[in-house]
């Protein structure tokens, strides 16, 4: 039998922002290791983004010695605390693992979560014969990624971040109760640990350009900037007040603690009643955290739950705690009060029709269908496009008809020596995929480091 | 972190500060502004850049202490550091010489109009300032903004200095003027930046005599990086980011009471402070 993780339970933690999952203890986790079959030729490290000798650290567990399984995930993993946290492992290891046959897959992701809780072991300090300065433009998971490989293989690393605290998406958009932010920090030290130099308030674009850091003696720059620009339906009424792009609401809640206003000083304004729009993780997310700021919330979703993106275990999560979902429901025109804020949210019902490119049932509209949503807060959270702003600062940096930045086959940009990965070169993705872009990319900057022509 | 290296009050509730900020020094432009975040537990806030020195690392900001945020800013001393300041963020005010410039501030506005007209003065403009306020001992920046103005209008809300009125009476006058002679021609550009009736206001006035306007807005914002879409404003019926796309905009094109409406979504939230 697959054992599962204890979680909090349901009627305090719609109150409350800590942990839902509350991960395997020292029982459960021998217990779950002991399942392993210790495959000769495993699976499950082939469906790892970020090739995690999965097997090796199961059986370090298995024999209770948690610090050395936690190295050895170390060896490919400098984020083992959120891996184990968010990871989608149903559709990567544990879609890979033999056991899944049956149904009953290896629990990967929360015996990797087990490993890291338990020892916050620290990487030795040693520094290697220091090779060239590296800068990295972004601290999310493709940023950090990339920034403590280098370091581990003996370059000189500095990260910059325009916001005011290092961690990407992992600080501003998914939410405390998912992943607590002291997760992320100890995991950002960790890094630190390793030698890397961490600058925040840099925006680079404005505050350095590329130009810049290429002059000032990086020899290679790495770009992992993010998805960070919310897409808006556009439709009438999104510019009226308690409308949010799910980046604001997520930003406001997270990063800012909105949440502890006013001991924290951001404010969030959101009504009583609000709809999510969207189906994927990032909506159930704003869905759980509305919730948890005692609203009444609905998501509304044109496909149906089959089709939403969102994990199934999130996605249960949300029914459980109480989230009404909405399907086959197609906003046309948020509906604003005399002062300018929403009073409800005017949805068509769909139907689905014809498979579309991406295999998924299309929505098609049901005539005359039209019904007003009685909300008076709407979040929008149908996708993030790659963040503009340093591809329009930079002309020389190309890039793709849907915005994202143009590389060839090793992460390199239009401009020498700058390479990019993660949303900013791929669209929104998810965590490891990042991960994984930022892995290929230190390989691809250390093997031009390398051959290069600059030896200095 | 940014120390604070020099502080003065000009008004009774609107303080200069000039505050160590190399990076953003180095790279500041008229037009740009900053996001602060005070400390741990602050807000993300944008200020405009009301100067800078490139030599001294040094960048000055003038704020009225009316908002939460801007209060406890003014709590701080010489000494004391503010622990994050990002920028310079936004696009600059586009320079050029368009003969002649008529730059209006009015209230805390002033302070963002005294950059933009400098450097449009150094690039051949003939400037002529316009500063409201509400009342005398609330003007700032008269006499700094002196030197870059060929000349200088003040109006009052109550008389008390310049001329009893608004920003744009004596905006329409200078029209009238132009209007009238076969000699003066209209100001090439407009540049206004203050409270959002007075930029509508400027900017309707303009409209009908066909003046290019440009107003710089002040949206809530929190990264400030085009992340977020607080900033979101109407231009020419499409959206826009104030902080990304801004903050200088066409003011003939800008829908000033969706500005007005989003700027007081968190109204119930500022006054819970105001209560304490």
């Amino acid at each position: 039998m697959r054992n599962k993780v204890r979680q909090q339970d349901i009627k305090k933690r719609v109150a409350n922002f800590f942990e839902v999952a509350l991960g395997f203890d020292n029982e459960q986790a021998l217990k779950e290791a002991a399942r392993c079959l210790q495959c000769k030729n495993p699976a499950c490290v082939k469906g790892c983004p970020v090739e995690i000798d999965i097997p090796a650290f199961i059986k370090l567990i298995k024999e209770g010695k948690t610090a050395e399984a936690l190295k050895k995930i170390k060896e490919k993993n400098n984020l083992p605390a959120v891996c184990g946290r968010v990871c989608p492992q149903e559709n990567q290891c544990e879609a890979a693992c033999i056991l899944n046959n049956k149904k009953i897959p290896i629990n990967i992701g929360a015996l990797e979560r087990f490993a890291s809780d338990q020892d916050a072991v620290t990487e030795s300090k040693e520094k290697k014969s220091a090779k060239a300065k590296v800068a990295v433009v972004g601290s999310g998971p493709a940023g950090l990624t990339c920034a403590a490989d280098l370091a581990k293989m003996g370059y000189q690393i500095t990260v910059f971040e325009s916001l005011h605290v290092a961690g990407g998406v992992l600080m501003y958009g998914i939410p405390e109760f998912r992943l607590p932010k002291k997760v992320v920090q100890d995991e950002i030290e960790n890094i630190k640990y390793l030698g890397v130099e961490i600058k925040t308030d840099v925006l680079i674009g404005r505050t350095l350009t590329l130009k810049d850091l290429l002059d000032t003696g990086y020899k290679a720059v790495f770009v992992a900037s993010g998805a960070g620009l919310p897409q808006f339906l556009g439709i009438p009424g999104e510019n009226l007040g308690r409308v949010y792009s799910a980046n604001e609401f997520l930003t406001r809640v997270n990063l800012m603690k909105a949440y502890k206003f006013p001991e924290y000083e951001t404010p969030i304004n959101i009504g009583q009643k609000v709809a999510v729009i969207g189906g994927g993780n990032v909506a159930v997310d704003c869905a759980r955290v509305a919730l948890r700021l005692g609203k009444k919330v609905s998501l509304v979703y044109r496909r149906t739950e089959t089709e939403m993106p969102a994990r199934l275990e999130e996605k249960e999560n949300a029914l459980e705690e109480g989230i009404e979902f909405k399907i086959l429901t197609q906003p046309v025109k948020i509906i604003g009060d005399e002062k300018g804020f929403v009073k409800g949210l005017e949805c068509i019902k769909m139907e689905l029709g014809a498979p579309d490119e991406s295999g998924r049932r299309r929505p098609v509209p049901v005539k005359d269908s039209n019904f007003v949503l009685d909300v008076d807060t709407v979040i929008v959270a149908i996708g993030q496009n790659p963040n503009p702003l340093l591809s329009k600062a930079t002309a020389e940096l190309k890039t793709n008809s849907d915005g994202t930045v143009w590389t060839d086959d090793n992460q390199m940009t239009s401009i020498k020596g700058v390479f990019a990965g993660g949303d900013i070169a791929t669209g929104a993705a998810t965590v490891i995929s990042a991960m994984g872009a930022g892995k290929k990319a230190a390989r691809a900057i250390d093997k031009y480091l390398a051959l290069g022509s600059d030896p200095s | 972190m940014a120390k604070i290296i020099s502080k003065v009050s000009l008004t009774k509730d609107t303080d200069k500060i000039t505050v160590e900020a190399p990076l953003v020094a180095a790279k500041a432009q008229a037009g740009q502004f900053v996001v602060l975040v005070i400390d741990e537990s602050g807000e993300r806030f944008p200020l405009t850049l009301a100067g800078w020195d490139k030599d001294k690392g040094t960048i000055n900001l003038i704020f009225q202490k009316i908002g939460h945020s801007t209060k406890r800013l003014g709590e701080l001393k010489i000494g004391d550091s503010i622990e994050h300041i990002l920028g310079p963020l936004g696009h600059p005010t586009e320079i050029k010489n368009y003969g002649t410039v008529v730059c209006i501030g009015g209230g805390v506005g002033i302070a963002e109009i005294l950059p933009v007209s400098k450097t449009l003065k150094e690039a051949g403009n003939a400037v002529i300032g316009i500063l409201g306020a509400r009342s005398k001992d609330l003007l700032i920046l008269e006499q700094e903004m002196k030197e870059f103005c060929n000349e200088l209008f003040v109006a009052t809300d109550d008389g008390s200095y310049g001329t009893k009125g608004l920003v744009t009476d004596i905006l329409k006058g200078l029209i009238d003027v132009a209007e009238k002679s076969t000699h003066t021609i209209y100001p090439g550009l407009v540049y206004a930046i203050g409270p959002v009736p007075m930029m509508k206001a400027v900017s309707e006035l303009t409209r009908g005599f066909n003046i290019k306007t440009i107003v710089s807005l002040n949206p809530i914002m929190v990264d400030g990086t085009g992340m977020c879409a607080s900033c979101r404003c109407t231009i020419n019926g499409k959206t826009a980011y104030g902080c990304v796309d801004g903050p200088d905009f066409d003011g003939h094109s800008v829908d000033f009471d969706e500005l007005s409406k989003r700027l007081k979504l968190f109204r119930d939230q500022e006054n819970k402070y105001n209560e304490k």
